[in-house]
């Protein structure tokens, strides 16, 4: 059985990130916009598997268990910021939070 | 097209169609869910090259935990349906194809990339799962000092979000 | 013939998969009996009696009223959410039984040589977690979809419960992997095997060591399934019935096996890592308990038969002498030598596995339940630190001979 090429993995992570760009570029709700960098992230570690896969190092496994565990603390605060801003703005469109005093 | 492309491809097709989800999607839950689809098909990837702790750590970590709390913020805060306003002109007529464009910009420099050239080469062509036990030597003797770190950034992230999620008195 | 010998491991893994989904949908039905039947006996009553012998059939009759009752969907629910979240429970519940190993034997079905495990996975262990983990989404996502208040606070009240003790059973759990140094399944049970040293009579299980793991698994193991004590999001007090309110007929069926199923999982897998899996508690030279199985299934048939013969009338008659026959021909076919060493695996896991479904039962009929504020603290302030210090304590424990070799 032949085996996939790194590059399709690699395509394919570019592909993902690039409709994590769009994402966040285009939408106006700040969980989604939230959800479009995890999205962002996780074609990063798609990368970085299919580095530590081609070159056969480990190296990239660990830099992708860094990497989700520094995604989960970043959703962790993020979530609890945006919490915030519904609470004082009431509303969670990034429009009606681009003024520093509301 | 042996079975690991077939696989390969319906992994990445579900994994493509999930971010298009995310972005076309009107709800926010529809677009976490979507989200999840994509992480799931990613935890598929990451079984076919071998990956099999990454993968389970992905699966409990990322789409178990972080995206159950995107889902719980969302149902708290009863994020409604996305205000579907009308783009402005520039953004319709420039903004998508210049996103496309980005898009195929980054899967032809990543294709052509060094490592892209050949296949899968060296160390890595065998279809051999890396065991559990290589990768944690690596994690608690080379990288022991940013596993330390990792867990204060942990921490520091807890004590945040309980401070900011706290009700005003 | 040719499919077969040429994609084996693919028509094997079918075959396996389709019996023990089989054998897996039956027992969850005879767990309703089973609940039904101990509580009422708990509470001095006797619970179903009435359809068919000792109430056998009442399940099958459940079924059929969940079959037939109209499928009401509420106005403004979220339609593909809704039928979504309980095909997600129940489907990701009936997944886990994959990875159980059943015994050690192996066996030749259409001519290949295979374990009595769908499948044999290097890390089982994390992907069992993995898998109920993803369980959550299909209680968040019916509160939510059912566009109602006691639905959504219940599925909120619910999840959160789940994964809070979800924490504490992954790491009451690390200390069993530490011991045993394995991630494998297979491998996690042959560590059991053998007695200690010094107490030739007690067996070499991980609940020896471990007991506070153990307790600390079992009680997030009640809360993780959302049962008594822990039930408080879907009781029906307090909240109607929680997350599954706005859900009738099949759906609510769905959630229903999803429930017990999850309760199967877990009992697996605490039989598997903390009570030696299929392993004999008595020595593997009294060759006498291999005719156990048997024994037991005559038994059952000869008391059957009798109450065949002289209690029963009608429909219940004609039910229990089909029921003897079938319990005498499985006790004959345990008698068989070629059946006899492969069922001793599966006889004694499925023996464990049964006390402490009995337990999971005994504490439904017994004990009041939580309030929810009570039911948080105990998971994150009692149930984490303990299982965190279990972990340390076995850690050093284990590094201990190596530490005080080094100076």
């Amino acid at each position: 059985m032949s085996v996939v090429p790194v590059s399709y993995y690699l395509v394919l992570s570019a592909v993902l990130f690039g409709l994590g760009v769009i994402a966040f570029v285009f939408k106006r709700n700040i969980i989604t916009i939230l959800m479009a960098i995890e999205l962002m992230l996780n074609a990063v570690n798609l990368a970085f598997v299919a580095f530590a896969r081609a070159w056969g190092q480990l190296d990239g496994l660990v830099f992708v268990f860094f990497v989700i565990v520094v995604a989960a603390a970043e959703a962790a605060v993020g979530l609890a910021i945006v919490i915030r801003i519904y609470h004082n703005r009431q509303s969670l469109n990034i429009e009606r939070a681009n003024l520093l005093k509301f | 097209m042996s079975l690991p492309f077939i696989l390969f491809f319906v992994f990445a097709l579900i994994s493509v169609g999930g971010a298009l989800l995310l972005m076309m999607a009107r709800e926010p839950i529809h677009s976490a869910l979507s989200l999840i689809l994509v992480m799931m098909s990613l935890a598929g990837l990451y079984l076919m090259l071998g990956a099999e702790f990454i993968a389970a750590v992905q699966i409990i970590v990322y789409a178990g935990a972080i995206m159950v709390l995107f889902v719980f913020v969302i149902m708290l805060l009863n994020a409604g349906v996305e205000e579907r306003t009308d783009y402005s002109k520039m953004a319709k007529y420039a903004g998508i194809p210049l996103g496309i464009l980005l898009l195929l910009d980054l899967a032809h420099w990543m294709a052509h990339s060094l490592i892209g050239e050949t296949p899968a080469n060296g160390a890595g062509s065998a279809n051999v799962m890396i065991s559990t036990r290589e990768l944690s030597m690596q994690l608690f003797q080379k990288y022991l000092f940013p596993f330390e770190a990792t867990s204060i950034l942990i921490l520091i992230a807890i004590l945040g979000a309980l401070v900011l999620a706290k009700r005003d008195e | 013939m040719e499919f077969v010998t040429q994609h084996a491991v693919l028509v094997v893994s079918l075959v396996k998969i389709v019996i023990l989904l089989f054998l897996t949908l039956t027992t969850l039905a005879y767990l309703t009996w089973f609940e039904r039947k101990v509580v009422a006996h708990i509470q001095s009553r006797w619970g179903p009696y009435y359809v068919g012998a000792h109430g056998l059939l009442q399940p099958l009759a459940d079924g059929l009223k969940f079959l037939f009752k109209e499928d009401v969907t509420p106005p403004g629910a979220d339609r593909f959410l809704y039928i979504l979240a309980p095909f997600l429970a129940l489907s990701l519940a009936l997944t886990t039984i994959a990875l159980i190993p059943f015994g050690p034997a192996t066996i030749t079905i259409l001519g290949q040589p295979t374990q009595l495990i769908v499948a044999d996975v290097n890390i089982g262990l994390m992907f069992l977690f993995a898998i109920t983990s993803i369980g959550v989404y299909g209680v968040a996502l019916a509160g939510w979809s059912s566009n109602s208040k006691y639905p959504l606070l219940g599925g909120l009240r619910s999840s959160a419960q789940m994964i809070s003790y979800e924490v504490a059973l992954t790491l009451s759990v690390v200390g069993v992997v530490l011991l045993a140094g394995t991630l494998n399944f297979n491998e996690m049970v042959s560590d059991q095997d053998g007695y200690y040293r010094l107490l030739p009579f007690i067996p070499r299980w991980h609940i020896f060591p471990q007991i506070i793991g153990f307790l600390c698994y079992f009680t997030s193991a009640i809360a993780e399934t959302n049962r008594v004590p822990f039930d408080l999001p879907e009781a029906e007090t307090e909240l109607v019935a929680g997350f599954h309110t706005e859900y009738s007929s099949f759906k609510f069926a769905m959630f229903f096996m999803a429930e017990y199923a999850n309760m199967l999982t877990v009992s697996f897998l605490a039989t598997i890592l903390f009570l030696g899996g299929w392993l004999s508690p008595f020595p593997e030279s009294w060759t006498f308990l291999q005719y156990l199985p048997a024994v037991i299934l005559l038994g059952l048939g000869v008391y059957l038969g009798y109450d065949a013969v002289a209690g029963a009338r009608g429909i219940a008659r004609i039910q229990l002498v089909v029921i003897t026959c079938g319990a005498l021909l499985l006790g004959a076919l345990c008698l068989l030598p070629a059946v006899m060493p492969i069922i001793q695996g599966p006889f004694w896991f499925l023996l464990k596995v049964g006390g402490l479904l009995f337990f999971y039962v005994w504490t439904r009929g017994t004990l009041p339940r939580f309030r929810y504020d009570q039911l948080m603290s105990l998971g994150w302030k009692l149930l984490l630190p303990v299982s965190l210090a279990n972990l340390v304590g076995t850690a050093l424990w284990i590094i201990f001979p190596l530490l005080v070799k080094h100076g």
